[in-house]
Formats: structure tokens, C-alpha cells, sequence
């Protein structure tokens, strides 16, 4: 049973095992299920992940609060004509995370990764990488388990709720659980995975979560499509043999200590941030009146 | 305390109802939690909301998704947006009210005050910890910590030789095999609490047996949802 990061790349390491396995012998050795059970049911939270990244794609899906809807569409869009700068694959998983955003915030059926705040980044960059990749069943499969055992470790020894440790604890939690699943998928080392989710967390950190009008709808869309490419671009840069150079554990110790130290105004409760600027204030008068 | 380990479908899910894991999953869970310990139907709910969960509670749905809750609804169930207006529809009676429960407390608290149909109030506090996982902190004024992962029995009772010994026995005799126990101190000097975490699910039955030995003064069950 690994609880740190160091302990996951040990346990790895010593047995010849990628990283999947191991969190997968964890699994098994903690609910008694069995593999295949775990790999069906993982599959099958896949499967609303892919439904959520798809359905506001090529329709608007309005917000219960009003203040998002059709960007997902937008970007789907422009992925697909323009010339743009990013490319077509990381503007079709950012389109994708506002996809499950506005789902999200429209009341609609999410699988929460690991916050319904942040439940775009994993599946969008998930799906997006099984395309490039050409990767199949098992191997989303084993991207997951990585995702879920780097998530494991951050709730386990940091937090990843928005109100005890702001954004960064969400979507960056998010985007590192991303990054290091991608980096298995695309065959890199377990070290890569780490490396890929150190860097995730650093590139956030500090991050507020200031919802206007206390609506996870904004920023938090948009959060999570540039949580959905920082993922990506982790990913890349550890693939490439960029280390980080702090490890991964002291990351996440560093991520929730500057999650405690954030004024409760910026922990999810709609007080600082952008929530506090005049148009913040505004759009919340007009919302509960 | 032993760290808790959270499994992987603890991070990749709940399945649930948008828009907030925290504000809205893990509400419909401290509700339907809830629910689960009152074991007997009520004619109203008072929701006491403590820090963000007062502050915002309309915009994420948490109103929606506690009332869902305690109308015994999964987070994941579709019709959670619509909790309020079912509520009205059983004649169930909702106040929410924004309260300060103490600084000590979880960001993301609410204390649920049931009437039941037998005319008892049943107060119950809980917090809705991230990823919709919750925590059980306070039955009736007993300070409990419980996740609602496993099936517990709480059992507050007056400080009587033996006991112990007769309400295991009890549950031997039900066929429940116990995993952890702890008998704590209550807030009362002359009684004491047993928090029981046994394998299988708790029945009535069991209930029932357990409220019969003598000097038992509160017998509540928490089965995982």
C-alpha cells in the first residue's frame, strides 16, 4: 500500500510494474474486487466521462446560473476551421473540458474527477489523448488507474476540495491525475508520470477559486480547459525528459500548505477574486436579485 | 487516527449531479446519510448551513441536493433538480437557515434538525469534506466521526457494569460480525457512547434487539449508501 508518490515509483520500480498495476493491486488489496471488476467499472465511469465531453459539443447547453453556455460549441468549432495557434488537438480537448463544465452547471450527470468543479480536465484530455494516440480499451483503462492513484495520493496527504485549498486543489489536482495517466498511455516511465504531475501542480499553484456569484460556472469552465493543456503541455515537456525539481510529494505538501494559508474570501466561498470585482458583484445581484 | 484510504472510485466519481462535488454530491450524501440514522419517517427538516455552504448554497444546488437526500436520492439520481418541489408535493416541511456551528467546524457543515411523525426532533451534523465524501461529526450531541463508508451502529448508554459484553452478544446472536469498536465518553459523565463498525448492513431487527438491553438509552444505525 503506497500513501506517497515515492512509494508508488518504488513499488513500481522494484517489482518491473507500470504504474497502473500497482494502483490496481491496491484496489484489489483494499475492496477485495476483482481486477476485471475494477477495470469494467472504471470503463464504465469512462463512458460518462466521454458522454459529458461530447454533449455540449455541437449544441448549447445553458447553465442552471445563467453566465455560461456554448462555449464548448465555439471552440469545437474553430478547432475544426481556423488555423489556430495551439493546434487542433489541444483546442479539441479544451472544448471538450468546457463540454463537461457546462453539463456540470447545467444540473446535468458528470463523473467527478476528482471534484465536479474540475470533472472536465480528466476526461477531456483522456479521450483526446486515446485519440492521438490510437490507444485501446486497456490502455484508457491504465491512464485512468495512473489519474486515480495520483488523486488518491494528493486527497490522501493534501486535499482536493476548493474550500480548503482553492482551485489549485481541484483543477490542479485534476490536471497532475491528467498528466500522468497521458504519460503512461503514451508509454512513458513511471518517473515521467511523476515528474508530469509535479510540473502540473507547480504551474497552478496558488490558484484561487473565486466562483461569481458562487456559481461553479466562471471562471471554472475556462479553468478547466487550460487545466485540460496544462495537462497536456505536462505531459509533453516530461515525455520530452524535463524533470521538475522539486518531487512530487513536496509538491503536494507545498500545494496544501498554500491552500491553508489562502483567506477563506478565496477558498470557493464567493468573497475575493473575480467574484469581488464590480461586474463579479453585479452578475450576482442580477442572479439571486 | 488512522489516515483514511480512499479508493480509486473515490477520486474518478461519484457519478453524480452537476454542479459541485462538495456543495451538491456530497449534501445529497450527508442527506441521505441522515435519513438513513432518523430510521423513521418526519414531517419536516431544518437545514442549519455553516460557512461556504451558507454562504452559497443557492448558486451550487445545495438546497436542492440536501432535500433530495433526505427524499432518500442518490447524487447521481436525475431528478435531484427537482428535490424541492417533490418535498412540497409529500407535504414534507424545508427551512434552511444560515447558522455559525462553532469555528472548529468543516467549511462545508450543515446540521439537520428532523421532526418526526411521532412529534421527536433528531439533530444530526455532518460535513461534506471534497468529492462529495462526507463525514458524520455529531448524533443527537454525541461527537461521532463517520464516514457512512461502512456499516456502523452508535450505541450511547449509561455506564452499567457488563454492558458491553451484552450488546455484542446481541449482535452475535443477529449474525453481525463486528470489525472495530470504541466506547467513548459522553458529554454526560454517567453515560458513554459505543460506535460499532460491523460487516454487514444493520436491520431493524438488530436495532430493536440492541434498544432492549437494559440501560440503553439511543440506538442509531448508519448503512453505506
Amino acid at each position: 500500500m503506497f500513501r506517497f508518490g515515492y512509494e508508488l515509483l518504488e513499488l513500481a520500480n522494484s517489482q518491473n510494474k507500470k504504474l497502473s498495476e500497482i494502483v490496481l493491486e491496491r484496489e484489489i488489496e483494499l475492496t477485495g474486487a476483482s481486477a476485471e471488476e475494477i477495470r469494467e467499472r472504471l470503463y464504465q465511469s469512462f463512458e460518462v466521462m466521454k458522454a459529458s465531453a461530447n454533449e455540449a459539443m455541437n449544441k448549447e447547453v445553458k447553465s442552471v446560473g445563467g453566465l455560461i453556455g456554448g462555449d464548448a460549441q465555439r471552440v469545437n468549432q474553430y478547432s475544426q476551421n481556423a488555423n489556430s495557434l495551439c493546434g487542433s488537438t489541444v483546442m479539441l480537448a479544451a472544448a471538450r473540458a468546457l463540454s463537461c463544465s457546462e453539463v456540470n452547471a447545467s444540473m446535468g450527470r458528470i463523473c467527478a474527477a476528482p471534484t465536479a468543479g474540475s470533472c472536465g480536465i480528466v476526461p477531456a484530455t483522456i479521450t483526446t489523448a486515446a485519440e492521438a494516440l490510437n490507444a485501446d480499451k486497456e490502455t484508457v483503462i491504465d491512464g485512468l488507474l495512473v489519474a486515480a492513484g495520483i488523486g488518491v495520493i494528493i486527497q490522501t496527504n493534501a486535499t482536493v476540495s476548493g474550500a480548503e485549498g482553492g482551485c489549485q486543489a481541484e483543477c490542479g489536482a485534476a490536471a497532475a491525475m491528467a498528466a500522468a495517466g497521458m504519460v503512461e498511455m503514451s508509454g512513458g516511465t513511471p518517473e515521467m508520470s511523476l515528474e508530469a504531475a509535479s510540473i502540473c501542480l507547480k504551474n497552478i499553484m496558488g490558484l484561487v477559486c473565486d466562483p461569481i456569484a458562487g456559481l461553479v460556472e466562471a471562471p471554472c469552465a475556462k479553468r478547466n480547459a487550460s487545466g485540460a493543456v496544462n495537462a497536456m503541455i505536462s505531459t509533453d515537456l516530461a515525455l520530452a525528459g524535463v524533470k521538475s525539481i522539486i518531487p512530487f510529494d513536496e509538491v503536494v505538501e507545498a500545494m496544501y500548505e498554500v491552500g491553508k494559508s489562502l483567506p477563506f474570501e478565496l477558498r470557493e466561498t464567493a468573497l475575493g477574486g473575480v467574484a469581488a470585482t464590480k461586474t463579479g458583484k453585479e452578475i450576482m445581484k442580477r442572479v439571486f436579485g | 487516527m488512522a489516515i483514511k484510504q480512499y479508493g480509486i472510485f473515490d477520486i474518478l466519481g461519484p457519478i453524480m449531479i452537476g454542479p459541485s462535488s462538495s456543495h451538491t454530491a456530497g449534501a445529497a450524501r450527508l442527506g441521505k446519510v441522515a435519513k438513513g440514522i432518523v430510521g423513521v419517517d418526519f414531517d419536516s427538516v431544518k437545514f442549519y448551513l455553516h460557512g461556504s455552504f451558507a454562504k452559497t448554497y443557492k448558486g451550487h444546488g445545495t438546497d436542492r441536493a440536501l432535500v433530495a437526500g433526505v427524499l432518500g436520492m442518490d447524487p447521481g439520481d436525475e431528478n435531484l433538480r427537482h428535490a424541492l418541489e417533490m418535498a412540497e408535493e409529500k407535504g414534507i416541511g424545508i427551512e434552511f437557515i444560515e447558522a455559525d456551528l462553532g469555528s472548529y467546524q468543516h467549511p462545508n457543515t450543515v446540521k439537520l434538525v428532523f421532526e418526526t411523525k411521532g412529534g421527536r426532533e433528531v439533530d444530526i451534523t455532518g460535513s461534506s469534506i471534497g468529492g462529495g465524501s462526507i463525514v458524520i461529526t455529531n448524533i443527537e450531541g454525541t461527537d461521532v466521526s463517520l464516514t457512512g463508508n461502512r456499516p456502523t451502529l452508535v450505541v450511547k448508554h449509561k455506564k452499567l457494569e457488563g454492558i458491553v459484553t451484552k450488546v455484542t452478544k446481541v449482535l452475535g446472536e443477529d449474525d453481525i460480525t463486528v470489525d472495530i469498536m470504541k466506547v467513548e465518553r459522553s458529554t454526560h459523565r454517567d453515560e458513554a457512547v459505543m460506535i460499532i463498525e460491523v460487516e454487514s448492513n444493520i436491520g431493524s431487527n438488530v436495532l430493536r434487539d440492541i434498544s432492549e438491553v437494559e440501560g440503553v438509552i439511543l440506538t442509531r444505525a448508519i448503512n453505506p449508501l
